[in-house]
């Protein structure tokens, strides 16, 4: 089991590279509970956590686990879970709890098959909808997916990063095969990576409001314990924090949520392109492991005749919509491969109507091939 | 010792009688009309009572000392 | 009153919004001059509340609090306490939130010793949400959810609690508050492990007028009543005291506290290269 070591070239595994990237990030607090296939990160928060005076603490269930998180953020510490869809059911209602008290957290998502126990060691990407819509209510809410190793370090620093500066849960969508295998990567000295932290209020303790409403729609935070008292509130309330069922007052708070993530769109959004040229004809967007393939696909491309295009979101929440508009307003055809029925693409014909979009879908806990891919283009191609 | 003041916050009271029916010196009346009234504060020994078993936190007995 | 507690208490948030004649009053009363005499101050106390009647007490209150969701108050401040081990954390929940749908929770802090005050208010129905049976409703009564008389048997939560390896446990009903303060100021006292004082209340709203138990002052002479010292109850025989309502403290003794035991757990960690 690997060390917090920073500034070196590792091999590592998926879900260990989040558990680096979190200690790197300068997380410090991990509830959780066991479940398959993201165990590895609760492994590694229980053996390294200790080393650096943090806290691991392996809760009655997933619904502890959050709640357990979600108290240590609002007392200071940097938090994370890891859990997988099953989990994440369980941990829907604190999910909006997260949101409304605005205690940063991470979340991490290691996907299996579903729905119920379904396959718990195959892959799947069927969760694409439930970390966005799982928590009852309106709100808004960030997710970052990492299709390689590295990026499952580095995504990972970036969601404390989002956590601390929106106030808001990040989760990090990883799956079964992203989460199970092994890389090798750079892992940057500590003073190359940024990191960004929870801005703290330093107003006179009568003066301090612990739902303030200012410019940067996020309130400026008071851990507890600190001299200007702080009132966690997951019912309506108002600025003070204490309860208001005032109509305008509570249409205002439920904006500024939604808001100070979605009007951030442009800074929250990441994504990489791969082979996207002016004479693209056809793009394929894709997160996660589906990528993998889909980058086969493009270095085969040529021998097939074919220009093709990759879209990878790194962002999937809130939904890069521009992006994907920007990169597929030439192009002939969309092909969109994922581990589900066709969630990401069902997101994305909300956006483009006038080009055809094409699944790969795949859901019994197989990993889609370049083959599978290049089926659907060339089955297109023949229409 | 000087008779102790009973003073009700009548903007906490909720007319629930329990001060009235804890009271062993029967200095409250009450009823659900007008709430507890203090009738004989004469009568009080400030033992608090009322104060402790009052759910709204609404009285206070402040016991003056011979000049 | 040496102690009146009102310093805890945000004044302009009163009235209290529960019921004529509820106990939470009284128990709230109680809490906040135990905190006043053990010299808690606003800023290191933390009081977590879930949700329901007693869950409102955190509006009333102008020490930090997070006010969180239905039966998750424990395991909420089981992350603030561990996160943040200099706080007093105070978790103030009722029977539907802290015995029921929180049960698992409730259990599993007291067998890890969590170093945090649980203050139950127990007073044997959903009250919020209209008068239903909840885990410490006797059996037979009738409630919202009941009509013709509740089929199950109800937890006695302090002996499960005690069960679970709590350091500290104790019950008293709102007709002695003095002594209820005197086990929250014990229970506030104790430095390690997790405490626990169960506050047998009432709700004349909905259990007493479904089962006739009259109103809030014959409710509470009822509490009187039915109570029994647990230092007597050696020579009672068991089948009558299943009706009474033992009170006193149940268990007190001296643990690691899992704060101390997390500690050495670091310490071992931090040593091995």
């Amino acid at each position: 089991m690997p060390e917090a070591r920073l500034g070196k070239r590792l091999f590592l595994q998926g879900n260990i590279a989040v558990g680096e990237g979190a200690i790197a990030a300068g997380a410090r607090f991990f509830a959780g509970y066991p479940i398959t296939p993201s165990s590895e990160i609760a492994h590694h928060a229980a053996y390294c956590l200790p080393k650096v005076g943090g806290i691991y603490i392996q809760m009655e269930d997933e619904i502890g686990s959050i709640s357990a998180i979600i108290g240590a953020s609002m007392a200071g510490a940097k938090v994370y879970t890891a859990t997988s869809g099953p989990g994440i059911s369980l941990m829907n209602e604190n999910i909006g709890l997260a949101c409304m008290v605005e205690a940063p957290c991470v979340l991490i998502n290691v996907q299996r098959a579903g729905p119920s126990t379904g396959l718990a060691t195959k892959p799947a990407q069927g969760d694409f909808f439930q970390i966005r819509w799982g928590t009852h209510g309106d709100h808004s809410i960030i997710a970052l997916s990492p299709a390689t190793v590295q990026e499952c370090f580095d995504l990972t620093i970036k969601a404390f990063n989002f956590a601390e500066r929106f106030r808001t849960p990040v989760f990090v969508l990883m799956d079964e095969i992203i989460g199970k295998m092994h890389e090798t990567i750079v892992v940057p000295n500590p003073q190359d990576i940024e990191i960004e932290n929870r801005k703290l209020a330093t107003c006179l303790p009568e003066e301090f409001k612990p739902y303030a409403y200012n410019e940067d729609l996020v309130p400026l935070f008071a851990p507890f314990g600190d001299i200007r008292i702080n009132k966690a509130n997951g019912s309506g309330h108002g600025q003070d924090g204490f309860p208001d069922n005032n109509p305008d007052n509570y249409d205002r708070l439920v904006r500024r949520l939604n808001d100070k993530i979605e009007k951030n769109k442009k800074r929250i959004c990441l994504y990489k392109t791969f082979n996207c040229q002016d004479d693209t004809e056809i793009l394929i967007i894709a997160y996660g492991c589906s990528v993998r393939p889909a980058l086969a696909v493009i270095e085969q491309a040529a021998r097939y005749g074919l220009k093709i295009g990759l879209l990878q979101l790194q962002t999937l929440w809130p939904f890069p919509d521009e992006i994907i508009l920007k990169y597929s307003r030439k192009v002939k055809k969309i092909i969109v491969p994922e581990l589900s029925l066709g969630q990401l693409r069902l997101e994305i014909t909300r956006y483009i109507k006038d080009i055809p979009i094409k699944g790969v879908n795949k859901v019994g806990g197989m990993s889609i091939t370049p083959e599978d891919i290049i089926k659907v283009i060339k089955a297109g191609n023949e229409e | 010792m000087k008779t102790p003041k009973v003073l009700i916050d009548y903007k906490l009271c909720k007319r629930c009688g329990i001060c009235s029916h804890f009271c062993p010196k029967q200095v409250f009346v009450c009823d659900e009309l007008n709430g507890a009234q203090v009738d004989k504060e004469e009568d009080c020994i400030a033992c608090e009572k009322c104060v402790i078993m009052c759910p709204e936190m609404a009285i206070e007995i402040i016991t003056q000392k011979e000049e | 009153m040496k102690y009146t507690g009102k310093k805890f208490i945000k004044k302009d948030s009163l009235p209290f919004f529960w019921c004529a004649g509820c106990g939470n009053g009284i128990i709230l009363a109680c809490l906040v001059r135990a905190m006043e005499e053990n010299n808690f101050t606003q800023e290191n106390t933390v009081i977590v509340t879930g949700i329901g009647c007693w869950g409102k007490a955190d509006d009333y209150l102008n020490t930090h609090t997070f006010h969180g969701t239905h039966g998750r108050a424990l395991a909420i401040a089981t992350g603030i306490k561990l996160a943040k081990p200099s706080l007093e954390v105070i978790v103030l929940v009722g029977d539907g939130d802290g015995a029921t749908i929180g049960g698992n929770h409730l259990i599993h802090a007291a067998r890890r010793n969590m170093d945090i005050t649980v203050i139950m208010s127990n007073n044997l129905n959903y009250g919020m949400t209209g008068g239903q049976y909840s885990g410490t409703t006797p059996y037979g009564s009738i409630t919202s959810t009941s009509r013709y008389g509740h089929g199950e048997d109800e937890f006695n939560i302090s002996e499960l609690v005690k069960a679970a390896g709590a350091a500290y446990v104790a019950k008293e009903t709102i007709a002695n508050p003095l002594r209820l303060q005197k086990f929250i100021s014990r229970a506030l006292k104790k430095e390690n492990g997790f405490r626990f004082v169960e506050a047998m209340s009432i709700c004349p709203t909905h259990y007493g007028k479904e089962n006739r138990l009259g109103k809030a002052a014959e409710m509470i002479e009822g509490l009187k009543k039915n109570s029994l010292k647990i230092d007597l109850i050696k020579d009672r025989r068991i089948d009558e005291l299943t009706a009474k309502i033992i009170v006193g403290e149940y268990i007190d003794r001296e643990v690691d506290g899992y704060i101390k035991r997390y500690r050495e757990i670091q310490k071992k960690a931090q040593n091995k290269k």
